[in-house]
């Protein structure tokens, strides 16, 4: 069991508030991801449900105990941190085995234990090596080793790929979501990465300055952003954003589309442009767009095969049912 | 042709030179002394027998025999050695605590900690001998195994705060949630990990507990008299015996010339604070 729940929380550090209050549930076997901008406070949160962190008032109930008060390990969630953080004197034998002997699990059961996880982490080979003579890639599996040996009620991921190759981390994203599949255990995964935030969620959380700004599944977020900030931080490349008589035309002050909203023809439609910079990924290429009159730079994203070069005239027409609408507070209309 | 850098004649020829130089001006007063020791009292203050002269063990016969040099050693490694085990005890938790759980203050704690050594010693000479003697405590193992230790305790802890910042704070906070209690932290973490930083510090306070000098001599006579005392007493009022004195002085730093050239690595380190590694 693992449902997380933040009550009225709130953190500072000194006079300056991080976490204005803060009111956050996440269910039993949620997969729940932090995202933001870099020192909005994602890390802080996940600490302070790690017990890491003090809370400067409000509660925090795991599984319906009250637990503000509990130190970590008896919290009985697992943390994986951005710096793998293993002990760097032990084999890695030694590192997954340290929560269990700690717990004072008798040594034919935590050999037991370990051999188990090594197995389902590709780990068998290595693990009378010291973490030093480890890649990254296999020292984040022993991180999670360690954390999956204790069966903990939740697991805790800061940034945990982020010092991986782009490779790796695919490999590891998609090793992660297997284990959750397989677990079906609650995880609260912080990245400020996108395409992290939109595979493996159920739950996104959006953060800004401490302040949640939406909480719903990928789709949700990604269809229906609530404000402004949202809209512009899930998705990628990022939306674009008109404003004046572009917006009134639909009654907003502001509309959004996205790149892979807009039609882009040679001949005719509703804004004309020039192209500046061509992104070709092979599979779609972006295209910015200057002088459209409506905003600096728009963003589209075609297929692969439309040739455009550096200079040439385009028109872009946003398709009708894709607009988001904005008020001036940048509230969803 | 690549570019390298070129070394310059200095770094070649002077450098070494140089090295020699000022390595062979710190060993000569203690190739001397050892030189001296060999000499009878007589030939020690002779200019002619500054070099040739018949070497002798009598000054270290003397010295087993007549002046219970044993004794004074070991009062030496007990005093030295159970300091040195109390400094660490009660320095290692310290210096965890500030260099894991600062608060506000722990800069200026560290900074004030090393401002108790400046304070003169011969200021509190004569209080701290008054209230040992009527407090019983005087030329005592007690009394010495705790001055040493108050004396080293700030430099101990400052050594050891410098070690423990080098260790991640991930790694304890891994620990905490693996559910490890504080004492666990120390035990199995902080200790392993700060290992070599460790042994440096407590060999450097090893070595200043074993050569202090200024307390020892005033506050023992003969119960818990260390080699400095020993030193100090074959000052003797009837004139200087150069070659009795330099055969104990030789006798009482040998133990620690030996331990230091077999820690070389460690005291360097100590020493610059891990900055070298
Ligand atoms: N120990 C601390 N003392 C003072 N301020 C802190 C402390 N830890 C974090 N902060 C501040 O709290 C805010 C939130 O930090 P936090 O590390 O949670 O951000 P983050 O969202 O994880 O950012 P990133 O994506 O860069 O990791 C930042 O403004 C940071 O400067
Ligand atoms: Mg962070």
């Amino acid at each position: 069991m693992g449902r997380i729940q933040l009550k009225n929380v709130t953190k500072s550090f000194g006079d300056v508030q991080v976490i204005p209050p803060l009111d956050l549930t996440i269910e039993d076997g949620e997969f729940a991801v932090f995202v933001g901008p870099s020192g909005c406070g994602k890390s802080t949160l996940l600490r302070m449900i790690a017990g890491l962190e003090d809370l400067t008032s409000g509660e925090i109930e795991i599984d319906g105990a009250i637990a503000t008060q509990v130190p970590p390990a008896q919290r009985g969630l697992a943390m994986v941190f951005q710096s793998y953080a293993l002990y760097p004197h032990m084999s890695v034998r030694k590192n997954i085995g340290f929560p269990l002997r700690m717990a004072k699990m008798a040594q034919p059961e935590i050999d037991q234990r370990v051999e188990t996880a090594a197995k389902s982490l590709n780990l068998m080979d290595y693990l009378d090596r010291k973490p030093a003579d480890l890649s990254g890639g296999q020292r984040q599996r022993v991180a999670i080793g360690r954390a999956i040996v204790r069966e903990p009620a939740a697991f805790l991921f800061d940034e945990p790929l982020s010092n991986l190759d782009a490779a790796l981390r695919v490999g590891m994203r998609l090793e992660i979501g297997e284990l959750h599949e397989r677990l079906q255990t609650t995880m609260i995964y912080v990245t400020h990465d996108q395409v992290e935030a939109m595979t493996m969620a159920n739950k996104i959380v959006v953060l800004r300055a401490g302040v949640i700004e939406q909480v719903g599944s990928p789709l949700h977020l990604y269809h229906r952003p609530q404000n402004e900030f949202v809209a512009g931080f899930i998705g990628s490349p990022k939306m674009n954003f008109v404003t004046g008589t572009e917006a009134e035309k639909h009654g907003a002050a502001t509309i959004g589309i996205r790149p892979e909203h807009t039609v882009v023809s040679m001949s005719k439609g509703s804004w004309k442009g020039r192209v500046g910079v061509a992104e070709h990924l092979g599979s779609d290429t972006f295209i910015h767009v200057h002088d459209t009159g409506v905003a600096d730079m728009v963003t589209v994203r075609v297929s692969g095969d439309i040739a455009v070069k550096h200079g040439d005239t385009v028109y872009l027409t946003p398709q009708a049912d894709q607009i988001h609408k904005f008020d001036a507070q940048g509230l969803r209309l | 042709m690549a570019i390298v850098a070129k070394s310059s004649r200095f770094s070649q020829f002077g450098r070494p030179v140089l090295a020699w130089g000022v390595g062979l001006m710190f060993f000569f007063p203690i190739f001397w002394m050892v030189l001296t020791s060999f000499k009878t009292d007589a030939d020690a203050v002779k200019p002619e027998h500054l070099i040739w002269f018949t070497p002798t063990f009598e000054n270290y016969l003397n010295m087993t025999e007549n002046y219970d040099y044993w004794r004074f050693a070991k009062n030496s490694v007990i005093t030295a050695v159970l300091a040195t085990a109390f400094t660490l005890c009660v320095g290692i938790p310290c210096a965890y605590a500030m260099a894991f759980n600062p608060s506000r203050s722990t800069k200026d704690v560290l900074m004030w900690m090393l401002s108790t050594k400046m304070l003169p010693a011969a200021a509190v000479l004569y209080p701290m001998t008054f209230i040992t003697k009527s407090a019983g405590l005087f030329d005592t193992h007690f009394l010495i195994i705790l001055v040493l230790s108050l004396i080293n305790l700030p430099i101990v802890v400052w050594m050891l705060f410098t070690y423990f910042k080098e260790i991640p704070k991930d790694i304890i906070e891994a620990g905490q949630m693996d559910g490890v209690n504080t004492w666990g932290e120390i035990k199995e973490i902080l200790i392993p990990l700060a290992w070599g930083g460790i042994a440096s510090t407590a060999l450097l306070c090893f070595i200043f507990c074993w050569n202090e000098a200024y307390w020892t001599v005033r506050l023992t006579t003969t119960d818990a008299a260390t080699l400095s005392k020993l030193i100090e007493g074959n000052r003797a009022p009837e004139g200087l015996f150069f070659g009795r004195l330099s055969a104990v002085s030789a006798a009482a730093v040998g133990p620690i010339v030996v331990l230091g050239w077999f820690c070389q690595k460690q005291l360097v380190q100590g020493l610059t604070f891990g900055a070298v590694k």
